[in-house]
C-alpha cells in the first residue's frame, strides 16, 4: 500500500502549492486591483478615517471638506455648498463609491498620491496624521451662481458651462435639477441607501451632469459649424448670396424643410450673415449639401466633436458626435443641427471659444492646480495647452462680425451687455413631436478682445409655452447673466 | 530521506544498538514555541486593536499551557513513540484561532473566545480518552458495519424532526438541551475507520477482479456496489442538507482510500467521474450550487458578498498583513468560522497565510508518514485515510475563501469557531498520534514476528 500513499502525498503537495500559488497570487499581485476597487469598504474605511483634502474654487473656496466628528471615522466630508457644485464634486460614499471629482482626484484627496509620498514619508516620521492633498478647480464662484440663478430661478431643467476662451478653463459647469451630494456622505448607511434610492428613482436624473455627459441635437448653434466650413471653403464669404426660400426641398427624397415660420428668408437670398442673424434653416441646409458631410463632419471635429473632451481630469465626459455616413437629405438636416447631431453644452462651448480665441481651440480643464496638504505648495499646475486650430485667424474674425450681428440686430438680442460688444448665437432644436424643442445659446464677450465663452442649454422649461421655447427667450438672458458675472469680476 | 532511515530504523529490529528516539524532549521545546506564538498572537490582539496588554493574559497562558501540558503528559505515558511534530502543529493552529475570535470579538462585542478555549478543553480532555482507551488501533477495525452504520446514523441526525436546525441554510446542526453540535464532524472521523475496516477486507475483491480497458484495470460491476452506495450516499446529504462540502470531502476521501486499498487508479478515475457527474447534477438541481459556482466565476456580482469581502480583505492585508488587531476582518462574514483563513490571511498578510497552510502541509504529511511506516494494513488505511482527508478539507475551505475553488461549506480544522469541529478535530489527532505511536515503536523481539511469519512476509513484499 506504500505506492498509493506516496502518490497521494505527492497530491496533497500539488494541493499545498495550488493553495500557495493562489494565496500569492491574490495577496501579492492581485491585491492592487482588488484596493483600487470603489466599492472595496476595507480601503474606504482606511481613507475616511483621514483627512481627506478639499476641493475648492478658483477663489479657494471649499466646495467639499472634511471635518473632525466624533465618531468611529473620525472625518466627516461636507459640501458647503451643495447641490450647486455637485456636478463637479460629485459625492463620496461609503457605500456607494465615489464619482466626480472625487473619484478622478482620489489618489491626491486621500493623500495615496505618488507625488504625495515624501509628505507621507514625513507624517510618518514625524507621527503627525497623514492628510490628503488639495484640489484647486478652475470654477469661478461668480459664473457657477450667475449660471445656477438663471436655471433655478424658472425651474429649467438644462446646464450652462463657460469657459476662458484664452486658456480653456472652465469657469462655470452647472446642471439642473442638481442633488444635495451631503447626505450621500452621511455615516449612516440608511441615509446613504434611501438618498441613492431617491437619486435612482428620479426621472429627471439629478446625479447626470448635463453640461458634459448628456449630448443633445444642437439645432441651429451648430450653424455656426457649417457657416465655419463654408467660410473655410473659400467659395464664400460673409456677404455671399445663398438661396433661403420658404422650403427647401431635400435632395432625392419628396420631403421638404421649411423655415419655422413658413416664410422665405428676407428676399429668398439672404448673404451669409443675414441668413445666420436669422437662423434661416433653408438656406443653410443648402450650404450643407453644397458643402458635403465630409467637409461638416472635418469642421466639427476640428472644433471637437468626434474627441471624448476633458479626459485629462478624467471627469467622464460624453464625446459629441457627427453622423459617419448620411445620405443628402441627412447632410442637409445635419447642416442646421438636426438629424443624428448630438453635442454635449461643453462641446457647444467650445465651439464659440475657439472661434473667440482666433480660431484656435484649447483643451478645456478644470483642474487648476493639485497641492499637498498644506495648500501653499502646488505638486502640479496645469498649463493651458491648444489643442486644433479650428478656423483661420481671418474666418474667426468673420464669424466674430456674423456673431455679433446676431446679437444686435438678430434672434440673439436677448443676450446685449450694455457697453460691451456680445457675439453669440441661438439654436431651437426639435427632438421628436412629443417633448418641447431644446433651447441653445452659445456666446462670448467682449467681441473685440473675448475672454469668455458660454453655452446654454434648456431642456424642459415647465410652465412655458411650446412656442415660446426658444434659445433667443430663455437661453441668451442666461448667458448675459454668466458672461457680465465674468467680465465684472 | 529521513523515511529510509526511518525503515532502516524498524527493518533492523534485531540489531540492539539502534534505540529509536522517541522525541519526547523536541516535542517539549516545539510545544514551548507553540504556545509562546499563540499567546503572542492574543497579547498582539489586544495590543493592535486596544492598544493595551490584555489584563488576562497570564491566565490565558496559563489555561493554554496547563491542556497542552496535560495532552503531553499523555503522549509520554500512552504513546511514548509517536510523532513529536503533531501535537505543537496543533496547538499553534489553535492558539492562531483563538487569537482571531479574540480579535473578531473585540470588533463585535462578544466573547466566543472564551467559550472557544472551553471547548478546546473539552478537545483535549477527549484526545487524553483516545490515547488511554484506545491501546493499540486495530481494536478500531473490529466492527466495520456497526461503524458504518453508527457514521451514516450521525450524518441522517441533522434531519430529524424537533433536534435537526439549519443555520444558514445548512442542516447541519442538531440541538441539544440549547447547545448546537454538528454531528457530521464525528461521523466523518467514524467513517473514515469503518471505510478502513471495510477496505481492508475486501480490497483484494476490489483489486484483482476485473478486466483491462484501454491500459486501465477496471473493477468487476459487482464491486462497484460500495463505492456507488457512498456516492449517493453523498449526494443525498448535499441534496437533503443543502450543504455542498461534506458531501464532497466525505466522498472524496473514501475514493482515496480505495485507490490505497487497492493500489489501482481506475478507482480515482472512476471517483473523479462520478464527482464531475454529481457536480453537474447539482449545479442543475441545487440551487446552493448554482449559486456557488457564480460566485466563484465572479465574487463582486455581490460587491459585499462573502467571496468578494474575503479577497478585499486578504489584499487589504497584502505580504506582510494590517497586523493582528489592525484590519478589518469582521467586514468579512462569518469570518470567526468558515472565513478564518482569509481573516488571519488579512492580519497576517500572505507570509502568516502560507505558514499556516504549511503547518497543516506538515501535519498531513507526518500522518501519511505514520500510514507508510505502519505494519497493518488497517493502520495504513486509516493513518492515510486521516491524514489526506484532513489536508484534503484544508484544501476545499482555504481554497475556496481565497477563491482557488468553489466555496463549500466546510470548518478550518483547529481555527474555527465551533465546537464540534474542534473536538472532533482534537479526536483526529488522537489517532494520528496513536498510529505514528505504533508506527515508530520499535518492533516486538523476533521471537513475537517470526510467530506472525505470515503478516511479516506479507510487509515485507508490499513495503518493497
Amino acid at each position: 500500500m506504500n505506492s498509493p500513499i506516496r502518490r497521494i502525498a505527492a497530491g496533497c503537495l500539488l494541493l499545498c502549492v495550488a493553495l500557495l500559488i493562489n494565496a500569492t497570487y491574490v495577496q501579492a499581485f492581485w491585491a492592487d486591483d482588488l484596493n483600487a476597487r470603489s466599492e472595496n469598504r476595507r480601503v474606504l474605511l482606511d481613507e475616511f478615517s483621514r483627512e481627506r483634502g478639499p476641493i475648492l474654487l478658483a477663489d479657494d473656496t471649499p466646495v467639499a471638506q472634511s471635518v473632525p466628528v466624533d465618531d468611529e471615522y473620525q472625518f466627516q466630508r461636507q459640501y458647503p455648498e451643495g447641490p450647486i457644485y455637485a456636478p463637479l464634486t460629485g459625492y463620496y460614499s461609503y457605500f456607494f463609491g465615489r464619482t466626480a471629482m472625487e473619484r478622478a482626484q482620489n489618489d491626491i484627496l486621500s493623500g495615496d498620491d505618488d507625488r504625495l509620498f515624501v509628505r507621507r514619508l514625513i507624517d510618518l516620521v514625524t507621527g503627525e496624521e497623514p492628510r490628503g492633498g488639495a484640489v484647486r478647480t478652475t470654477i469661478d464662484p461668480a459664473a457657477q451662481q450667475a449660471a445656477w440663478d438663471g436655471l433655478t430661478d424658472k425651474g429649467f431643467k438644462g446646464a450652462v458651462v463657460a469657459i476662458d476662451v484664452q486658456t480653456g478653463a472652465i469657469l462655470a459647469m452647472v446642471s439642473t435639477p442638481s442633488y444635495d451630494p451631503n447626505p450621500m456622505a452621511s455615516h449612516s448607511t440608511a441615509e446613504q441607501q434611501e438618498t441613492r434610492d431617491a437619486l435612482t428613482a428620479d426621472p429627471n436624473k439629478p446625479d447626470l451632469n448635463r453640461a458634459i455627459a448628456q449630448r443633445l441635437p444642437p439645432g441651429s448653434v451648430f450653424k455656426l459649424v457649417t457657416a465655419a466650413a463654408a467660410l473655410e471653403s473659400g467659395d464664400y464669404d460673409p456677404n455671399t448670396e445663398v438661396p433661403g426660400p420658404a422650403d427647401y426641398d431635400l435632395p432625392q427624397s419628396t420631403r421638404s424643410l421649411p423655415n419655422q415660420n413658413g416664410q422665405a428668408c428676407l428676399d429668398g437670398t439672404p448673404t451669409l450673415t443675414e441668413a445666420l442673424r436669422i437662423s434661416c434653416n433653408t438656406a443653410f441646409a443648402y450650404l450643407g449639401n453644397e458643402l458635403g458631410d465630409d467637409a461638416l463632419r472635418e469642421q466639427a471635429e476640428k472644433f471637437g466633436f468626434g474627441t471624448q473632451p476633458l479626459t485629462n481630469d478624467d471627469m467622464n465626459a460624453a464625446t459629441s458626435v457627427f453622423p459617419s455616413d448620411p445620405d443628402a437629405p441627412q447632410t442637409a438636416l445635419s447642416a442646421i443641427g438636426q438629424f443624428d447631431v448630438s453635442a454635449t453644452p461643453l462641446q457647444i462651448a467650445m465651439v464659440s471659444a475657439a472661434i473667440a480665441n482666433d480660431g484656435v481651440l484649447m483643451e478645456p480643464y478644470l483642474v487648476r492646480e493639485v497641492s499637498g496638504p498644506d495648500l501653499v505648495s502646488p505638486i502640479e499646475r496645469t498649463e493651458p495647452e491648444e489643442r486644433t486650430r479650428a478656423v483661420s485667424p481671418e474666418t474667426a474674425e468673420e464669424l466674430t462680425s456674423m456673431m455679433v450681428d446676431v446679437v444686435e440686430n438678430g434672434t440673439g438680442g436677448n443676450a446685449q451687455i450694455e457697453g460691451i460688444q456680445v457675439a453669440g448665437k441661438t439654436g431651437t432644436a426639435q427632438s421628436s413631436a412629443d417633448r418641447p424643442p431644446y433651447a441653445w445659446f452659445t456666446s462670448f464677450a467682449p467681441a473685440d478682445e473675448p475672454s469668455v465663452a458660454v453655452a446654454v442649454v434648456i431642456e424642459d422649461a415647465p410652465d412655458t409655452a411650446r412656442d415660446d421655447i426658444g434659445g433667443g427667450r430663455l437661453a441668451a438672458p442666461i448667458a448675459r447673466a454668466v458672461m457680465e458675472a465674468v467680465l465684472g469680476s | 530521506m529521513s523515511l529510509d532511515r526511518a525503515r532502516a530504523r524498524t527493518d533492523a529490529p534485531a540489531s540492539e544498538a539502534v534505540t529509536p528516539r522517541r522525541g519526547r524532549g523536541t516535542e517539549l521545546v516545539l510545544l514551548i514555541f507553540a504556545i509562546g506564538i499563540a499567546t503572542f498572537a492574543y497579547v498582539s490582539v489586544d495590543l493592535g486593536a486596544l492598544g493595551r496588554v490584555p489584563p488576562n493574559a497570564l491566565a490565558y497562558l496559563g489555561g493554554l499551557s496547563a491542556a497542552t501540558a496535560v495532552a503531553h503528559v499523555v503522549i509520554r505515558l500512552r504513546a511514548p513513540y509517536a510523532d513529536p511534530v503533531i501535537l505543537p502543529i496543533v496547538v499553534t493552529l489553535c492558539g492562531l484561532g483563538l487569537a482571531m475570535i479574540h480579535r473578531l470579538d473585540i470588533a463585535d462585542g462578544t466573547t466566543r473566545a472564551s467559550t472557544q478555549l472551553t471547548w478546546m478543553a473539552i478537545g483535549v480532555t477527549l484526545f487524553v480518552g483516545v490515547l488511554i482507551f484506545v491501546r493499540d488501533h486495530r481494536v478500531l477495525s473490529r466492527l466495520p458495519y456497526i461503524a458504518g452504520l453508527g457514521g451514516l446514523l450521525l450524518l441522517v441526525l441533522p434531519l430529524l424532526p424537533v433536534i435537526g436546525h439549519s443555520i444558514r441554510g445548512a442542516r447541519i446542526w442538531i440541538n441539544v438541551g440549547g447547545m448546537t453540535f454538528q454531528p457530521g464532524e464525528a461521523a466523518k472521523i467514524i467513517l473514515i475507520i469503518a471505510f478502513a475496516a471495510y477496505l481492508v477486507q475486501t480490497r483484494d475483491a476490489l483489486a484483482l477482479a476485473g478486466r483491462r480497458f484501454l491500459g486501465v484495470d477496471l473493477p468487476r460491476a459487482r464491486d462497484l456496489g460500495p463505492i456507488l452506495l457512498v456516492w449517493l450516499g453523498a449526494l443525498g446529504i448535499l441534496v437533503v442538507q443543502n450543504d455542498l462540502g461534506p458531501s464532497v470531502l466525505l466522498f472524496g476521501i473514501f475514493v482515496l482510500m480505495i485507490y490505497i486499498a487497492t493500489e489501482r487508479i481506475s478507482w480515482i478515475i472512476l471517483g473523479l467521474l462520478l464527482i464531475l457527474a454529481g457536480g453537474f447534477a447539482a449545479n442543475a438541481v441545487v440551487s446552493h450550487v448554482a449559486e456557488r459556482i457564480d460566485f466563484w466565476m465572479d465574487p463582486f456580482i455581490d460587491p459585499q458578498g462573502q467571496v468578494a469581502q474575503s479577497l478585499y480583505g486578504l489584499a487589504y492585508g497584502g505580504l506582510l498583513g494590517t497586523g493582528l488587531g489592525q484590519g478589518r476582518p469582521d467586514l468579512t462574514p462569518i469570518a470567526e468560522s468558515d472565513f478564518i483563513g482569509s481573516a488571519l490571511g488579512e492580519e497576517l498578510g500572505l507570509t502568516g497565510l502560507i505558514a499556516i497552510i504549511l503547518l497543516y502541509a506538515l501535519l498531513a504529511s507526518r500522518g501519511l508518514r505514520a500510514g507508510l511506516l505502519l505494519r497493518d494494513p488497517f493502520g495504513k488505511l486509516l493513518a492515510a485515510g486521516l491524514a489526506a482527508g484532513f489536508f484534503l478539507q484544508v484544501f476545499i475551505v482555504l481554497g475556496g475563501v481565497t477563491r482557488l475553488i468553489p466555496l463549500t461549506g466546510l470548518t478550518t480544522p483547529f481555527l474555527s469557531l465551533g465546537g464540534s469541529s474542534l473536538v472532533m478535530n482534537w479526536v483526529l489527532v488522537a489517532l494520528l498520534i496513536r498510529l505514528s505511536d505504533a508506527a515508530r515503536r520499535p518492533a516486538p523481539p523476533s521471537a513475537t514476528a517470526s510467530s506472525q511469519t505470515d503478516t511479516a512476509v506479507t510487509q515485507v513484499v508490499r513495503i518493497r
